[in-house]
């Protein structure tokens, strides 16, 4: 997670984005540490969107998506703890979620996996960007720019959970503590 | 000190004299729990991190249940049955609830204190959300992933944020055809599902005292539909008389201080509660069912984790016992344990599952998780297409049930009975 900027085509979602639209439970019979599994965690993120979503996270022809950051509004994440939810984001190759609000287990397993970068702001992101615009976030300004608009708009840091992120998830934050 | 009840239990499982909220801190389990969904992929993080030969921190405290996908033909699903079995097998794991043989047992949540796995002041974790359920035994209870279950399967310890407390006092009389549920429905509607996010949920009062250890499991379930990182409920003689028939392990009581401090304190008059929904798509769109109008429903839905329970079926036999339902009605025994007593229970001589028969139900499955969290699509009572189902479960989010398509309408057992004998979504006061 040593990056600093991230840059690429942003994707717009609503308020309450739960773990079960992000992978449905249909899916949960795969398992993400097995490598293949893993990819096909990744080619159904966010499939469980509602048909009002007219463009798909993943398109119909891919595994993978072409929207590297993805833009929330509030408790993005709720629901069930699965660990499938930011780890499929992850391997289809979201790199961050920024949005004014996450669920706990979410923002924790984001964190633990160190599979995408859960950013908190106050601005109100969802009405500054559209589905498709080029932004391109910087982790040590805590800034993230709307490239199609030329806005720049601000983001939290990330608190406590700096260290863990930095070490690069929770093992080796706890290796590097003394802890194991 | 002066501490809430979950300060009083992490400082403790933390070794410290106090802890406060905001603060990070590394705190003992005393019970790691997974099962078939998130169990391979713990047990993968576990083995990559520490070593294909590594052994668990201890065995006595790994506790296995699978739950979610037992009946299906789905063969990922039943590989990862097997994945769960080899582990044991190698870990030489005593608390492991097998399908298919005699150690079975069902839906985690209600297994956990069946077996004797639930004591007061310990620290609880599991691969699943609804993992909060156990703070109705006085407990610290909580859900993680399954990068930090594979951590505390190899440490036994995990670093947490101790959590603000916002305290519910609820007093008074709860009206007849007011259940639980509608007291935490009530509490997730005014709330909203991000209302106590990373919060400990702290329900106290007279009207909670009152309640049974089931109906409190109800309470605590949901803790995590309004954000929180665990619900709890104060420890008292009935929880004492609950846990004592069933572990045989020492513990400990805390309870909150009396200067405590908290985030937030709301009250509420329980005599004052009527039975209230949750509409699509939302636990927190709550309204009374009287406010909400008619609807007609497709099928009506009566297990989970919330909703399973014997009491839960108490409740809906007490309406189904003298009607017919009018929909496909699912009855899903949420353990074993719950399966027995279905046919050992009476209502005026007749057992349960007779009354569920010769009120027209659907015949009974097995216990499971089943449709309460979709699953694959040859799952007993998963809705398919755009059905609408009034359900005992916890949450209602689009496809929860199965189907984009379908919706979910979050009710009490009462308000699910009597609704099934509608067919459209009804108020239990006119059946009771
Ligand atoms: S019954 Fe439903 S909510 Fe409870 S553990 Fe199973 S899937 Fe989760």
């Amino acid at each position: 997670m040593a990056q600093d900027i991230i840059k690429g085509k942003v994707f717009v979602v609503g308020d309450n984005i739960d773990t079960d639209q992000i992978i449905p439970a249909q899916y949960l019979n795969l398992v993400p540490t097995i490598p293949d599994e893993y990819k096909k965690l990744g080619s159904y993120a966010l499939c469980g969107l509602p048909d009002s979503y007219k463009t798909r996270y993943i398109a119909a022809d891919s595994v993978t998506t072409e929207y590297p950051i993805i833009v929330g509004t509030k408790n993005f994440g709720c629901g069930s703890s699965r660990e499938h939810a930011p780890i499929s984001l992850g391997a289809a190759g979201c790199k961050a979620v920024i949005a004014n609000s996450f669920a706990r287990i979410f923002f924790r397993n984001c964190i633990a996996t160190g599979e995408v970068y859960p950013v908190e702001t106050a601005e109100e992101l969802a009405k500054a960007f559209k589905t498709g615009d080029e932004a391109e976030i910087s982790l040590s300004t805590k800034t993230v720019k709307n490239m199609t608009t030329g806005k720049s708009f601000s983001f939290n840091d990330l608190g406590g959970v700096k260290d863990v992120i930095e070490s690069g998830g929770i093992f080796n934050y706890a290796r590097k503590s003394g802890m194991i | 000190m002066s501490m809430t009840i979950t300060e009083h239990i992490l400082a403790h499982a933390s070794g410290k004299k106090k802890c406060d909220p905001g603060e990070n801190i590394w705190v003992s389990a005393d019970i790691l729990m997974t099962h078939d969904v998130c169990g391979p992929g713990t047990i993968g993080v576990f083995k990559r991190e520490f070593g294909n030969d590594a052994k668990v921190w201890d065995r006595e405290k790994v506790v296995i249940i699978p739950d979610h996908y037992i009946f299906t033909s789905d063969e990922k699903c039943l590989r990862n049955i097997d994945v769960l079995r080899d582990f044991v097998k190698e870990q030489k794991l005593p608390y492991f609830y097998d399908p298919g043989t005699e150690s079975y047992s069902g839906v985690c949540h209600v297994t956990l204190p069946e077996k004797g796995h639930c004591r007061p002041g310990e620290v609880l974790f599991g691969t699943d959300s609804h993992t909060c359920t156990h703070g109705a035994f006085g407990e610290f209870a909580t859900g993680i992933g399954n990068t930090d279950a594979g951590f505390v399967m190899g440490t036994g310890k995990l670093l947490i944020k101790v959590p603000s407390s916002i305290k519910f006092i609820i007093d008074g009389k709860l009206p007849k055809g007011v259940l639980a549920k509608d007291i935490i429905l009530k509490i997730i509607g005014d709330l909203g599902v991000d209302g106590a996010t990373y919060c400990a949920m702290e329900f106290a009062g007279s009207t909670i005292d009152s309640l049974s250890m089931d109906e409190r499991m109800t309470i605590c379930n949901m803790a995590i539909e309004a954000g929180g990182k665990n619900g709890i409920i104060a420890p008292d003689e009935k929880t004492l008389s609950f846990v004592k028939g069933r572990t045989n392990k020492p513990f400990q009581c805390f309870h909150s201080s009396p200067d405590a401090k908290y985030m937030a304190i709301h009250k509420y008059d329980a005599s004052k509660l009527e039975p209230v929904a949750a509409m699509p798509f939302s636990p927190d769109n709550v309204s009374k069912i009287r406010d909400i109008g008619d609807k007609k429903l497709d099928r009506a839905y009566i297990g989970s984790c919330t909703g399973g329970k014997i009491t839960d079926f108490i409740y809906a036999a007490e309406i189904l016992k003298d009607n017919k339902v009018k929909i496909p009605t699912y009855i899903v025994p949420a353990t074993v344990e719950v399966e027995n007593a279905l046919s050992t229970e009476k209502i005026d001589g007749r057992t349960l599952s007779q009354i569920f028969i010769d009120a027209g139900c659907v015949e009974q499955a097995p216990p499971s998780c089943a449709a309460c969290l979709g699953g694959p699509v040859d799952t007993y009572g998963r809705c398919n297409n755009s059905e609408i189902c009034v359900s005992t479960t916890n949450r209602n989010f689009p496809g929860r049930m199965g189907s984009k398509n379908s919706k979910t309408i979050l009710a009490s057992p009462y308000t699910a009975a009597a609704s099934a004998v509608a067919g459209r979504l009804a108020d239990p006061r006119d059946y009771l």
